[in-house]
């Protein structure tokens, strides 16, 4: 290579680097920017709202006087009605994921399906708030309650749950799914011994994916009619007296976190703002511990795959 | 091309067939994949089946299982006959999980499940709803001991398979075959994901084996083939070109175009 050549090359290089570096800068101001804002909102609910975080503050229903007020029948709400939610979004969701990867046959309706399942992951939420509004509380009967609330939030995270067991699904490499079946075994057989156990990791975790989600979600319960204002808890689902448990709870008024939150803060009293702020912190709390469990479950149980 | 010495070939063994595969057509959607394919399997001995790649062997290996079965568009013509109680199970009124059930495969890479070593071998007798502790133990270690698993493994039986080696796991395969006792083992080469020296040990195991179980193996190496099988179907192009014991086919073969491969010049 002639040296007139070589030196061109090197000019080249160096041109080059300088972009690598431009980019890197631009890469990490990105992050910065998300990071920090992230931070910041972080720090000012938690500089406002701590302080007025206590065992009262949880175990007190809403009053007009803000130093009293608490948000017992807010979180009571938001795990009765994401326990719902989870009861009736993973088996219909698993089922779902399971009968499109193992059992439908790969064609066009297929993919116009996996198409559409992935669309209403995008629909906003306060479309099924409408449905649900339509279909739960009027058609079904079942009036502004915590089963038509969880049935809603359900809808809502089915997408999600599908997608992501679908995805843990497809990752079993398919020399297992033969393995199965050269032993004789049936087509239950092989899901119920082989494809659910292997992706129990990923269907949790887009589980508890789609439950954080929805436990911040206000629109749809909104429409469904969720109360603001509520001073007493649902009918408690364990009895003292045969048959021990009741299900009376399920059609019970209700409210919820963010709904609670939502309220203090449309109120002009500077007091409830903080109120507002401490139910914030205990909100992002509960889904950093979800999140914090989906991370351990998938690590838990992805501990023995190598795939 | 494959002319009546095939099945002059075939009734020339002298052992007794287990399996006669009868004018096997098969077809992925239209394209014919196996032409007239004939073949006997000698009872209790190792057959290998040799061939460029993409000639049709592991497809006519997995004629046997009906793994065709799981995809789609996929059809069968002819038949292949069980010489047990002389069922074709090819037939469409045959159940693929009888066929699986009597006829066990081991695949080119090792694929043990995600379980513990004793779970791995146990799933066939599970699968068949044996649920006695002490038979499925019983199984489990005469299966490990018929793959030579079991001094390696015997204290670490609820260890995950997959702590295992290439070569273990891979006799982990054969041992999970092994414990339903079946008729016939298909290998879907091996050896082919695996050093050297596990190769060797996976050979002389499959050598052992022949006391108690009709092989039929699909190898690229002829060497391999050579080594461990008594008769050689050597495929070209969806066909059966020659059909014989190892030792002609090595040697003397009557086709050209077997001498050329066997020789090297292609393939």
């Amino acid at each position: 290579m002639s040296g007139d050549n070589l030196q061109e090359i090197r000019k080249l290089i160096a041109r080059k680097n300088v972009w690598d570096r431009i980019f890197a800068a631009i890469g990490l101001l990105s992050m910065l920017v998300g990071i920090v804002t992230l931070l910041a909102l972080i720090i000012d609910l938690c500089s406002d709202g701590l302080p007025r975080l206590s065992w009262q503050f949880l175990t007190s229903f809403p009053s007009y006087k803000p130093e009293q007020a608490g948000i017992l029948s807010a979180w009571v709400g938001t795990t009765l009605v994401m326990l719902l939610t989870a009861i009736a979004a993973i088996p219909l969701g698993v089922a779902a994921a399971i009968y499109l990867e193992e059992y439908a046959q790969k064609n066009w309706i297929a993919d116009l399906i996996e198409i559409n399942v992935t669309n209403l992951a995008g629909v906003p939420s306060i479309i099924y708030g409408l449905l649900a509004l339509g279909l739960f509380v009027y058609k079904l009967n079942l009036g502004e309650s915590i089963m038509a609330a969880g049935l809603t939030l359900a809808l809502l995270i089915l997408p999600i749950v599908i997608v992501t067991t679908r995805e843990s699904i497809r990752a079993i490499p398919n020399i297992i799914r033969e393995a199965a079946y050269a032993l004789g075994a049936s087509k239950w057989q092989m899901i119920w011994d082989h494809v659910l156990p292997y992706s129990i990791g990923g269907i949790m975790t887009g589980v508890i994916v789609g439950l954080s989600r929805a436990i911040g979600e206000t629109a749809p319960i909104i429409t469904i009619g969720a109360l603001t204002f509520i001073a007493f808890l649902p009918d408690s689902p364990i009895k003292n007296e045969f048959p021990y448990i009741s299900f009376s709870w399920l059609m019970s008024p209700f409210t919820v976190m963010p709904i609670q939150m939502f309220n203090w803060v449309s109120s002009p009293e500077p007091e409830f703002q903080v109120n507002a702020a401490a139910a914030g912190i205990v909100l992002i709390l509960m889904t950093l511990a979800m999140n914090s469990l989906a991370i351990y479950l998938r690590y838990r149980f992805r501990k023995n795959i190598k795939w | 091309m494959v002319e009546k010495t095939t099945n002059s070939m075939s009734e020339s063994i002298a052992v007794k067939p287990k399996a006669e595969v009868n004018n096997l057509n098969f077809y992925y959607g239209s394209v014919q994949v196996l032409k007239n394919i004939n073949l006997a399997l000698a009872s209790k001995r190792v057959t290998a089946l040799i061939g460029p790649s993409g000639c049709g062997k592991t497809t006519l290996l997995r004629c046997f299982n009906r793994m065709h079965d799981l995809y789609p568009g996929n059809r069968y013509e002819g038949e292949i006959i069980l010489d047990t109680d002389g069922i074709n199970i090819l037939s469409r009124r045959v159940d693929p999980i009888e066929v699986r059930m009597r006829i066990s495969m081991v695949f080119q890479k090792p694929n043990p499940f995600p379980k513990s070593i004793y779970e791995n071998v146990a799933y066939g007798l599970r699968v068949r709803n044996e649920s006695r502790r002490n038979v499925i133990d019983e199984k489990v270690e005469k299966a490990l001991r018929g793959a030579a698993l079991w001094d390696e493994v015997k204290d670490r039986l609820k260890d995950q398979a997959y702590n295992l080696s290439g070569g273990q796991q891979q006799r982990l395969c054969i041992a999970r075959s092994l414990a339903t006792e079946p008729e016939i083992i298909l290998f879907d080469e091996p050896t082919s994901a695996i050093d050297p020296i596990a190769t060797m040990s996976i050979e002389e195991l499959i050598e052992d084996l022949t006391q108690q179980v009709t092989i039929l193996i699909v190898t690229h190496s002829m060497q391999q083939a050579a080594r461990v099988s008594e008769f050689t179907a050597f495929m070209y192009m969806g066909e059966i070109v020659e059909f014989d014991d190892t030792k002609t086919i090595f040697t003397n073969p009557s086709k050209k175009q077997t001498e050329d491969y066997v020789k090297g010049k292609f393939g």
